[in-house]
C-alpha cells in the first residue's frame, strides 16, 4: 500500500492564550511512501517526527495537508478505519492480558464479513507469534517478559489484523544496545517477509540508516532530506544532516575559498572548482582523512584510538568547530603516537562545503 | 498451588504483616540493626497515643466482653408474649419468676465492688439468644450486601464518564464530592423531607403519607404515592429509602479514589484500543475495570467495612428510634449492630463489648473472603 503526503501540516495551539506562539510541529510535509518500503522518519526531539507518524495513524488530526492509502484519501478517517497497525514506544502492552490474549485483541473487535471464530482467531495469533518468534511465551503475562520479548509481542499484536500500513514509534529506544542491534535486524525481516509499508520513527540515525529503504531527516518540522539512506550520507543537502548522519559525527571546520581553492586557516586544502570566493563551512566526514606527511591540514595530534581494524585518530586544529578533529583510518597506515602534529590531505568526495550564512550545501566538481 | 497448602494462621500472618506500620517497624530495629533506642524514643510519642486511645481500649474490650455480672439476688421478672411485663395479680406487683441472673459487665457495678464477676461467654450467649438478634443481623446484612455493589458500579460509570469530558470536570468533581463533606444527619433530614416526613400531620395521616418530592416525581409518571417512612409504612419501603440514600452518600469517597486511578492508567492503552477498533463497552470491561481492578478491590473492602457499620444513615432519616413512627415496640425495625452496641453501652457495657467483637469477627472475615476474591481477579 503506498501512502501519500500531501502538504500536511500540523499546528498546536499555544497554550497559553495571552502570550503563547503557536507550534508548527509540521510544515508542508510531502512525500510518496512507495509500497513495500520501510520508512525511517528521522530526526532530533521536537523535530515532528512523531507527529508525523500521529497523523498517519490517524490519532492525531492534521491543520492542513492530506493523507491517501493508495488512492483511497483517509485524511477524515477515523483510526479504526484506516487499517493501520501501530507500535508504540513503549509497547502499551495491556498488563493484565497474557501473549495470546493481547494478540488476539484485535482480532476480538473485528465485525461483519471479518468476524472470526475462536479457532481462527488463534490460529492467526499463532501465525503472528511464529513471525515473530514467541510462539513459545504465548500464556506469559507481559510483566513476565524481557523488554525484546514485549517489543515483538507489540509487533505481532500490530501484524495480526494484516494492517495495511505498519506505524512503529521509537520501536528501538527501550531497549538495551545488543538488543537494539539484534531487534532492528528483526524488524527489517518482518517487514520484508510481510511486505507490508512501514513508517518508523526514530533519533538514533544509525538505527535509521541501517535498516530503512529511505529515510526522511526533519529539523523542528520541516523536511530537510529524503532519499535512500547511503546518497543521504553521501551528498547531505545542507549542514545539519550532514552532521545529524553518521557517527563518528562529521568535522566541521571554517573555511573560505579564493580563486578556486579551499583553504582552511591559512593552507590551500583542495581545489573546488566552481565556487564563487566566500566564507564557507567545511564539512569532512571522519573516513576523509589520509595521513599524508606532506599534506595540507596540518593538526595537533591529541591522541590515537587503536580499534583494530581501524585507527580513530583525535587531533585539534584551529579552525575547527568541533571541539576535536576525529578522523577514522586504516589501520595499515602507522601514526606516531608521540609526534605532536599530524598532516592530512583530504579525500575531495568526503569533503562538503555549505554557506556561512544559510548554511546549504555549495557543490563543486570532484575530479 | 503451594497458594492452596496455606492455613489461615499463615495466612492472616502474612496481611498482619503486609500492614506498613509494621513493616518499617521490623525493617527498622530489626533488619537494619538501627539504633534501638533512638528508635524507641522517636516512636515514643505515637506509641503512647496509640497504646491510650487504640491498644487499651482493644483490649478493655476484649476484658469487657468476657466478664459477666453474677448477682443472685436480683429478682428476674416476668414477661407475657409481646414482651410486656406481667404484673402479680394478687399483690399488683412485678411477678417475679426467680432469682439470680447474669447481666453483662458494668462499670458502675464493677467500681462499686458489691458485685460478683465471671469470666465466661454468657455476654454472646445473650446476644445470640436475643430475638432481635436475627432482625440486626438482616438489617446490617441487607443494607450492606446491597449497598456496595450499587454504590461501586455506579461510581465507576460516573467516574468513567467524568474523565471522558473536559469542560466543566473540575465543577462536577467537587460537586460530587460535595455529600462527602455534609453532616450525614444534615443529609439524612433532607432525604426524609424528600421521601415523607414534611411534619407529620397527625390529623390527617393519609395526606402526609403522599407527601415528598419524590412522590410527587413518581406521580408525574402516574405512579401511585408511597409510603416510604411515615407512619404505618412497610419495611421493604424503608429498606429502599435506606439503600438509596447510602448508596447516594458512599458514592464521593468511591469517585474520588476511582477517578484517581483512572487517571494514572497509561492513555496509550486506550489509543491502542482505538486503533484496533474497540467498541466502548469492551474497552471499559476488558481495559479500564481490570487496570482498575486495584483501586475496585480497595473501594470495594472499605465498602463492606463502612456497610457493617451503618448507623448514622439510619438515625439520620428515621431519628434515633431507628424507625418509623408509630411502628411496633422492642428491637427497632431498623435497628443494626452498631445501633445494638450503642444501645446497649448505657445499660451493659458487656453486651456492647461482645457485639462489638461479634462485629469486628463478621467484618474481619468478610475481609478476608474479600482479599480471596480479589486476589484471583486482581491482575498485576
Amino acid at each position: 500500500m503506498k501512502v501519500e503526503l500531501q502538504n500536511l501540516t500540523k499546528i498546536f495551539p499555544s497554550r497559553n492564550k495571552k502570550s503563547g506562539e503557536e507550534v508548527i510541529a509540521v510544515n508542508n510535509f510531502t512525500f510518496t511512501i512507495p509500497d513495500g518500503q520501510l520508512v525511517g522518519l528521522l530526526g532530533p526531539s521536537g523535530c515532528g517526527k512523531s507527529t508525523t507518524l500521529y497523523m498517519i495513524s490517524g490519532l492525531q488530526q492534521p491543520t492542513g495537508g492530506k493523507i491517501f492509502f493508495g488512492d483511497e484519501d483517509v485524511t477524515e478517517l477515523s483510526p479504526e478505519n484506516r487499517g493501520i497497525g501501530l507500535v508504540f514506544q513503549n509497547y502499551a502492552l495491556y498488563p493484565h492480558m497474557t501473549v495470546k490474549q493481547n494478540i488476539m485483541f484485535p482480532l476480538q473487535n473485528l465485525k461483519g464479513e471479518d468476524k472470526m471464530t475462536k479457532d481462527q482467531m488463534i490460529e492467526r495469533a499463532y501465525e503472528a507469534a511464529k513471525l515473530v518468534q514467541i510462539d513459545e511465551l504465548m500464556d506469559r503475562k507481559p510483566s513476565e517478559l524481557s523488554g525484546g520479548q514485549q517489543q515483538r509481542v507489540a509487533i505481532a499484536r500490530a501484524l495480526v489484523k494484516m494492517p495495511r500500513v505498519l506505524l512503529l514509534d521509537e520501536p528501538l529506544s527501550n531497549l538495551d544496545a545488543r538488543l537494539r542491534l539484534q531487534t532492528r535486524e528483526e524488524i527489517r525481516r518482518i517487514q520484508r517477509e510481510t511486505g507490508i509499508t512501514t513508517v518508523f520513527v526514530t533519533h538514533d540515525q544509525e538505527e535509521a540508516m541501517s535498516i530503512s529503504d529511505i529515510i526522511v531527516v526533519m529539523k523542528l518540522g520541516v523536511v530537510q532530506q529524503i532519499g535512500k539512506p547511503q546518497e543521504v550520507y553521501d551528498d547531505p543537502t545542507n549542514l545539519f544532516v550532514a552532521k545529524f548522519l553518521g557517527t563518528p559525527p562529521i568535522n566541521v571546520f571554517d573555511g573560505e575559498v579564493k580563486g578556486g581553492k579551499l583553504y582552511i586557516g591559512e593552507s590551500a586544502i583542495i581545489d573546488v572548482p566552481g565556487v564563487d570566493d566566500r566564507k564557507v563551512i567545511v564539512g569532512v566526514r571522519p573516513e576523509g582523512f589520509i595521513p599524508d606527511a606532506n599534506g595540507a591540514l596540518t593538526c595537533k595530534l591529541n591522541n590515537v584510538e587503536v580499534m583494530g581494524r581501524d585507527v580513530s585518530v583525535v587531533s585539534a586544529n584551529s579552525a575547527s568547530l568541533n571541539p576535536v578533529v576525529r578522523s577514522i583510518i586504516d589501520a595499515d597506515y602507522k601514526i606516531n603516537k608521540n609526534a605532536e602534529y599530524v598532516s592530512f590531505s583530504l579525500k575531495a568526495h568526503k569533503v562538503f562545503l555549505f554557506d556561512a550564512e544559510t548554511e546549504e550545501r555549495i557543490r563543486f566538481e570532484v575530479k | 498451588m503451594a497458594e492452596k497448602k496455606q492455613n489461615i494462621f499463615v495466612w492472616f500472618v502474612e496481611i498482619f504483616c503486609k500492614q506498613w506500620i509494621w513493616k518499617g517497624f521490623f525493617v527498622n530495629l530489626v533488619y537494619k540493626k538501627f539504633d534501638k533506642w533512638k528508635a524507641w524514643i522517636y516512636l515514643a510519642p505515637t506509641l503512647v497515643l496509640l497504646a491510650i486511645f487504640t491498644i487499651w481500649p482493644i483490649f478493655n474490650t476484649v476484658k469487657m466482653a468476657f466478664t459477666v455480672y453474677w448477682d443472685p439476688e436480683a429478682p428476674i421478672y416476668e414477661y407475657d408474649e409481646n414482651g410486656e411485663i406481667v404484673y402479680d395479680d394478687d399483690t399488683g406487683k412485678l411477678a417475679i419468676d426467680g432469682y439470680g441472673m447474669y447481666k453483662g459487665y458494668s462499670i458502675i457495678l464493677d467500681i462499686a465492688g458489691e458485685t460478683d464477676f465471671e469470666f465466661g461467654f454468657n455476654n454472646f450467649k445473650e446476644i445470640l439468644n436475643y430475638d432481635g438478634f436475627f432482625r440486626i443481623m438482616q438489617n446490617t446484612i441487607i443494607l450492606c450486601v446491597a449497598t456496595v455493589p450499587i454504590s461501586t458500579f455506579l461510581a465507576l460509570l460516573i467516574a468513567v464518564c467524568l474523565n471522558a469530558i473536559k469542560p466543566l470536570r473540575r465543577f462536577l468533581q467537587t460537586i460530587f464530592f460535595m455529600p462527602y463533606v455534609t453532616n450525614s444527619i444534615a443529609i439524612g433530614m433532607v432525604f426524609a423531607a424528600m421521601f415523607n416526613i414534611v411534619g407529620v400531620n397527625e390529623h390527617n395521616l393519609d395526606l402526609s403519607k403522599s407527601l415528598g418530592i419524590i412522590n410527587n416525581i413518581l406521580g408525574v409518571f402516574g405512579v401511585d404515592p408511597v409510603n416510604w417512612i411515615n407512619q404505618g409504612s412497610g419495611y421493604w419501603a424503608n429498606i429502599a429509602v435506606m439503600i438509596i440514600y447510602i448508596v447516594w452518600n458512599a458514592l464521593p469517597f468511591k469517585i474520588l479514589i476511582l477517578l484517581g486511578g483512572l487517571q494514572s492508567v497509561n492513555k496509550q492503552y486506550y489509543e491502542a484500543a482505538k486503533i484496533d477498533s474497540t467498541p466502548p463497552w469492551r474497552v471499559f470491561t476488558r481495559i479500564t475495570v481490570p487496570l482498575l481492578s486495584p483501586m475496585i478491590t480497595y473501594v470495594v473492602i472499605t465498602g463492606f467495612i463502612g456497610g457493617f457499620k451503618e448507623y448514622t444513615s439510619i438515625v439520620g432519616i428515621f431519628g434515633e428510634t431507628m424507625q418509623p413512627p408509630g411502628a411496633e415496640i422492642g428491637t427497632p425495625r431498623l435497628q443494626t449492630m452498631v445501633g445494638y452496641i450503642y444501645d446497649k453501652l448505657g445499660d451493659s457495657e458487656g453486651i456492647a463489648s461482645a457485639a462489638a467483637i461479634l462485629l469486628f469477627i463478621l467484618i474481619f472475615a468478610v475481609t478476608l473472603v474479600n482479599l480471596r476474591v480479589s486476589k484471583k481477579n486482581t491482575h498485576y
